[in-house]
């Protein structure tokens, strides 16, 4: 435990450090990682530890970002970037939680990408979300302790809020609700038996989820000043669900790896080869295929480690 | 009735139809081998990019919607040998999940064959015309559509319920381990179908290419809308794929026209609806 901290302090140190040595555009790409790695372990806490796989998850992560777009064109402050938006994603998170935990296994899967393409069909079409075009020219919140509009401001900040997300979420599934949520993976009827109210503990995580993932969303739009309909989209929903198999579901650090890869893949190939959707979608078969543990699983098969 | 409310409904009446052909493939494929194929999409866009070339290459719009679905139906077995035949002993979800990354796959594969933009295709000379039905002018290939649709699902109520193929296909639905049990050959069943879906999907690609063209995203954006359907008229349920199908072009054809700005969430509304007062869809078998 002391050490997978100490570990994690190390990571953070370095990640903090990354900007003193490259430029600027490899820190704009740690960044993105850290923003779709916070989006990714939420959904990892929803799929790999109360082995409920939403293909929704762009729903919350749309309403963080819209939310803190709306909130900080009119009052730049913390509240606005990290408060409202988390609030309204685990609102949202609620309410779509209710009516989809009813049902499980494939039909979750479809109720919950219902649900979020519904919210993508509100954003495209009405006007005070900017239709098709989104909101653009979000102003970046006024932090106390110094300015965040700078690169190297704005990383401490981002990686900050990021490092207490993923610690809350780390503090969440060892805690005994954590322990919970892994007995309904392995055994919903017999928790149910044992005397848990199951739906009550699979909605919290529902909304838990929802919460950071807003959060991700938020951030995603002070890192890019925008933020259009496309955040709600299936796709991004089956992106995140792609950067957490290519990680490892169940483990919070693989998504973040994952997340990585992704990233990386995309920023990287595309600049070799125009055909990085085809790399894309070949490296995911291969990791379903082949290594359903994802990065960290392999690495854990590699090294003899146990989890 | 007037005229331009008849022509609006025809034209839901094709689009329903349209939807029937592919979502009837996705729910075949979920009701046997319990498979979410996300890549249905990709099929109906592979199905309207081979018609494109076919077309292009024999000047014959009917070889095309001949030959393009066997196609796609190949491409389909391959799919399904190579790669979802050893994932059938795995959680369900790493089925989608690997349907999902096909998406990326062939969505590429179209654009560096195809090129990104749009390309139309023609309608066959036969029905490039319009012509008046009850004093409403539509687009004479749209009510060919509207027959051939209703046509495939004709023959397909024939092949599933009057035919031994069909008797096989609707056991394995049912119990697919054993109906195997029984000395039927399971897992060539499971290819068939899935290629005989893909090559539905196929074929709505290149009858869907004449009203809306060819276009890599197409696939991606038609999946949500044939999910729904097969959602509202229950997973697996043929008949509930042709009554969801015709519901769902009815509510987005008069959605578009009578609220022009939110048409986009009817169709969603519509799905909730069922969903919460039928979650197993309007023909769907009960839930667990």
């Amino acid at each position: 435990m002391t050490r997978r901290l100490l570990g994690l302090a190390l990571v953070v140190v370095a990640l903090a450090l990354f900007p003193l040595g490259a430029g600027t555009y490899p820190v704009k790409l740690l960044q993105e990682i850290l923003i779709w790695g916070l989006f990714a372990m939420s959904l990892d806490l929803l799929m790999g530890y109360a082995g409920m796989v939403s293909f929704g998850h762009a729903a919350f992560f749309g309403v963080g970002g819209y939310v803190a777009a709306l909130a900080l064109a009119k009052s730049p402050g913390l509240v606005s970037a990290l408060v409202l938006p988390a609030a309204a994603a685990g609102l949202a998170a609620l309410v779509i939680g209710y009516f989809s935990i009813r049902v499980s296994g494939v039909y979750f899967i479809m109720l919950t990408l219902a649900f979020s393409q519904m919210f993508y069909a509100y954003a495209f079409q009405v006007s005070w979300l900017g239709a098709e075009d989104g909101l653009v020219g979000i102003p970046r919140p006024v932090v106390p302790v110094g300015s965040v509009s700078s690169l190297r401001g704005f990383h401490a900040y981002l990686l900050a809020v990021v490092t207490a997300s993923a610690l809350a979420l780390w503090r969440i599934v060892r805690s005994p609700f954590g322990h919970v949520l892994r007995g309904i993976h392995e055994n919903e009827a017999r928790m149910e038996a044992v005397g848990y109210a199951v739906d009550r503990y699979k909605l919290l995580a529902f909304v838990i989820a929802g919460v950071f993932a807003g959060t991700a969303g938020s951030l995603y739009v002070q890192f890019n000043g925008s933020i259009g309909p496309d955040a709600f989209f299936w796709k991004t929903s089956g992106e995140a669900l792609l950067m957490v198999i290519i990680g490892g579901t169940g483990t919070l650090g693989g998504p973040v790896l994952g997340a990585a890869a992704f990233i990386l893949l995309q920023s990287l190939v595309s600049t070799y080869t125009e055909r990085w959707m085809l790399i894309l979608g070949m490296t995911f078969i291969l990791f379903v295929l082949f290594a359903p543990g994802g990065i960290v699983g392999a690495l854990r098969g590699r090294v003899g480690l146990r989890a | 009735m007037p005229a331009d409310l008849f022509a609006q409904a025809l034209n839901g009446l094709a689009y329903g139809v349209l939807l029937f052909l592919l979502s009837v493939g996705l729910t075949l494929i979920f009701g046997m081998l319990d498979v979410v194929n996300l890549a249905h999409g990709a099929f109906y866009m592979l199905g309207a990019y081979a018609g494109l070339s076919l077309i292009a290459g024999t000047g014959n719009f009917w070889l095309a919607l001949l030959l393009a679905p066997f196609a796609v139906g190949l491409i389909g077995a391959l799919v399904e040998v190579s790669c979802l035949r050893p994932l059938y002993r795995r959680p369900p979800l790493d089925q989608v999940l690997l349907t999902f990354g096909f998406i990326y796959l062939f969505e590429d594969l179209v654009k560096w064959i195809w090129g990104g933009r749009i390309r139309s295709i023609p309608p066959p000379d036969l029905f490039s015309g319009s012509i008046s039905v009850l004093g409403a002018i539509i687009p004479s290939y749209r009510l060919f559509v509207i027959v051939f649709g209703l046509a495939i699902a004709g023959l397909l109520w024939l092949l599933i319920e009057r035919t031994r193929l069909g008797a096989v296909i609707r056991a394995g639905v049912f119990d697919a381990e054993m109906t195997g049990g029984l000395g039927i050959n399971i897992n060539f069943v499971f290819t068939a179908v899935f290629a005989f879906g893909a090559a539905l999907g196929g074929l709505s690609g290149v009858i869907a290419g004449p009203i809306q063209s060819a276009y890599p995203a197409m696939g991606v954006t038609i999946l949500i809308p044939a999910l729904i359907v097969v959602v509202v008229g229950g997973l697996g349920s043929l008949k509930g794929s042709l009554v969801g199908s015709l519901l769902i072009g009815q509510a987005e054809t008069f959605g578009k026209a009578w609220l022009p700005d939110s048409y986009m969430l009817i169709i969603y509304v519509v799905m909730a609806t069922v969903m919460l007062l039928r979650p197993q869809g309007l023909f769907g078998r009960p839930l667990k």
